[in-house]
């Protein structure tokens, strides 16, 4: 349970709303609230997979209620270790990360972590690899039955050799995928979307006609960082995935062209780190967004951005954010 | 319990043109959250660096109004170069404290190896009064071993060597020759508490197992949240399990680390 000691900065203005889908600010109030695929979140920001744990870490700095979700770190059938180190790089306004899904895998997540996470008033998001669409299959089972809210199917993690990247990248591989999820899983399923794609609009189609309720985007993008003195790429695999403000440009994008191409829910992220950057991603399209690598410059980054998207909807006169939603005009 | 905390900078001293001695007000983390040496401070270096760096604590001192804790510091690249640009009177923003001091007991009698910017970690336990200690301390020549960060240990360890790599100051050649001497005649020691370069510590680790001498490591890798939460700092143990050097270290039991990895 969070600290009650710990110092927490409050963002200017804004009162209530924490742990509630009301928030106050300038006498006016603003419903935080969303939907996503059916999933009813206090408000839209979620943590992204792989940058947030199994929320026990971030959860010594902040009530784990105060989010709208938490996407946990994705989740394999079998344990995996990971690739060696260094798996990370920093890179101009981003980072690269080629951790290679660590994780306990999905029995040690249900029988230790989930139980830790249902203490709080948050919902779960489970995300998961598999190597083979069966895969998949045994891993929604187990998790719907487990008792998670949602799950993620993660079809585009660039890092490891075996499946990975091919499912993400051609959409007969997408759209089976998602079918075996859904014919498995008994809570909504999203589908997270991989960037390093020419058209992620035809992905986007193969999921919806796998049947997926909701789609997540972006993943990270291939990229490398090389240090000219060794002539050795920083990161022991090589490359890597791209991630943090430096790719939020390529989210809003990929989201738009996604949210034009099928009727879904869409989890925007990619490089959100205040309340701006939130809104960018609703308007392009999203429902709710995902923050991930802006929690490793300040651990109160989620908070920031909810609140600064409750400003920011008071600000232009909406009673509830979710109206954000859809809201761009394109030229 | 790691918390958020706005640092004062109350001493800058500069060592040599690239090192630097920084005293910071921690607020109650010593006092409260039993901050230590050996564990680490996670630092945000301005708005230009989206990673914290990692910055190990030399030593913790209770004081009023807060307490503070000393930080001795290299410049590598912007972040280290950011952070010697601090001046007295400026506030950090910090995580911490984070990550295992070494696992220490009164009344012992520990052996403290260091190399380089990793003697600084070591010198709130070369100071204790707590338990006796004998100290190796490496460098790659005189002129970095600094006297203020030297004289801690020749003050209160019963014995202090020094070696340079270039034979300018004390014994010529690395620490390893040193520690295998000390342990020929007297291995009467709890443990070892080392801390330097990879390299340094495996041969370290090597020697202590020979002479069977429980050894204690501390680590470093590139981190990104420094909580534990983004499984970057990965270091690979004899088990064929991964740990991490922000939760589970820095230090860790020299044996329990895969060497060949
Ligand atoms: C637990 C721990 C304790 C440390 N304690 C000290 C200390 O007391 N004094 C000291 O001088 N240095 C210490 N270091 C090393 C220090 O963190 C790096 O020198 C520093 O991060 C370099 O940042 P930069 O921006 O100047 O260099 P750059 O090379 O520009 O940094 C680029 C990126 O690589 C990372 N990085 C580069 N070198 C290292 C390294 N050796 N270890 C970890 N990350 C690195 C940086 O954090 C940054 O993310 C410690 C490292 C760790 C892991
Ligand atoms: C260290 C790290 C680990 C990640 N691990 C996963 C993962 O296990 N599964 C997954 O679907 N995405 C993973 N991601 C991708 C993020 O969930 C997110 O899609 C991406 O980082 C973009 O968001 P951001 O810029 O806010 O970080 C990881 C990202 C980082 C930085
Ligand atoms: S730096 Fe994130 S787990 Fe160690």
């Amino acid at each position: 349970m969070p600290d009650k000691k710990t110092p927490r900065p409050e963002t200017e203005g804004i009162i209530g709303g924490a742990t509630t889908s009301i928030a106050l600010f300038q006498d006016r109030y603003v419903d935080m609230s969303v939907d996503l695929a059916g999933v009813i979140l206090k408000n839209p920001v979620v943590v992204a997979s792989g940058t947030f744990g199994f929320g026990r870490e971030y959860g010594q700095f902040f009530d784990l209620s105060e989010l709208g979700a938490v996407c946990c770190k994705g989740l394999t059938l079998y344990p995996r270790e990971g690739n060696p180190a260094p798996r990370i790089a920093e890179t101009p306004m981003g980072i690269l990360n080629s951790v290679g899904l660590q994780n306990p895998g999905v029995d040690a997540f249900i029988e230790h972590e989930l139980p830790f996470l249902r203490q709080y008033d948050v919902k779960i998001i489970a995300n998961i690899s598999g190597n083979t669409p069966e895969e998949y299959g045994i891993m929604c089972e187990k998790l719907s039955e487990a008792g998670v809210d949602m799950i993620e199917v993660n079809i585009s993690c660039p890092n490891v050799k075996a499946g990975g990247l091919a499912y993400g990248t051609r959409p007969d591989l997408a759209a089976e995928v998602t079918r075996e999820a859904k014919r498995h899983a008994s809570v909504p399923v999203m589908v997270k979307l991989s960037p390093n794609v020419t058209d992620i609009a035809e992905i986007a189609r193969a999921a919806a006609d796998g049947g997926a309720d909701a789609l997540s985007l972006i993943n990270t993008l291939r990229g490398m960082r090389i240090d000219v003195n060794t002539r050795r790429p920083i990161l022991k695999m090589n490359t890597g995935g791209l991630s943090g403000p430096a790719v939020l440009p390529v989210a809003v994008r990929m989201v738009w062209e996604a949210a034009t191409a099928v009727k879904l829910p869409i989890l925007g992220m990619g490089g959100v780190s205040k309340g701006e950057d939130a809104a960018q991603l609703m308007l392009a399209g999203a429902s709710a967004v995902a923050v991930g690598t802006a929690l490793f410059n300040d651990p109160y980054a989620p908070l920031k951005v909810r609140d600064g998207l409750a400003q920011l909807a008071v600000r232009q006169g909406l009673g509830a954010v979710r109206d954000l939603t859809g809201g761009i005009r394109p030229w | 319990m790691p918390v958020q905390q706005i640092c004062t900078v109350v001493s800058m001293e500069q060592l040599d043109a690239n090192t630097w001695w920084m005293v910071l007000e921690v607020g109650k983390l010593v006092f409260e959250r039993g901050l230590c040496g050996g564990q680490f401070l996670h630092i945000k270096c301005g708005d230009g660096q989206l990673l914290r760096r990692p910055i190990s604590v030399a030593r913790t001192q209770w004081d009023e109004p807060e307490d503070t804790a000393a930080l001795i510091f290299e410049v590598r690249g912007e972040g280290t170069k950011w952070l010697s640009q601090r001046k007295v009177g400026d506030k950090l923003d910090v995580l911490g404290p984070l990550g295992n001091g070494f696992n220490v007991s009164d009344g012992s009698r520990y052996l403290l190896v260091g190399g380089g910017i990793g003697v600084p970690p070591l010198i709130e336990y070369g100071e204790s009064p707590k338990w006796s200690k004998v100290a190796v301390l490496g460098f790659r020549t005189r002129d970095k071993a600094f006297p203020a960060v030297t004289s801690r240990f020749e003050e209160n360890c019963e014995q202090t060597y020094i070696c340079t790599d270039d034979g300018t100051l004390g014994r010529h050649g690395f620490v390893d020759g040193q520690v295998r001497d000390i342990f020929v005649k007297d291995k009467n020691f709890t443990g070892i508490l080392a801390c330097g370069p990879k390299p340094m510590l495996k041969s370290i680790a090597k020697i202590a197992a020979e002479f069977g001498v429980p050894c204690q490591v501390s680590m470093e890798e590139r981190m990104g949240c420094g909580v534990g939460a983004c499984l970057v700092c990965a270091i690979p143990m004899k088990d064929g399990t991964m740990k991490h050097v922000c939760k589970d270290g820095p230090v860790f039991n020299a044996e329990e680390v895969d060497w060949d990895a």
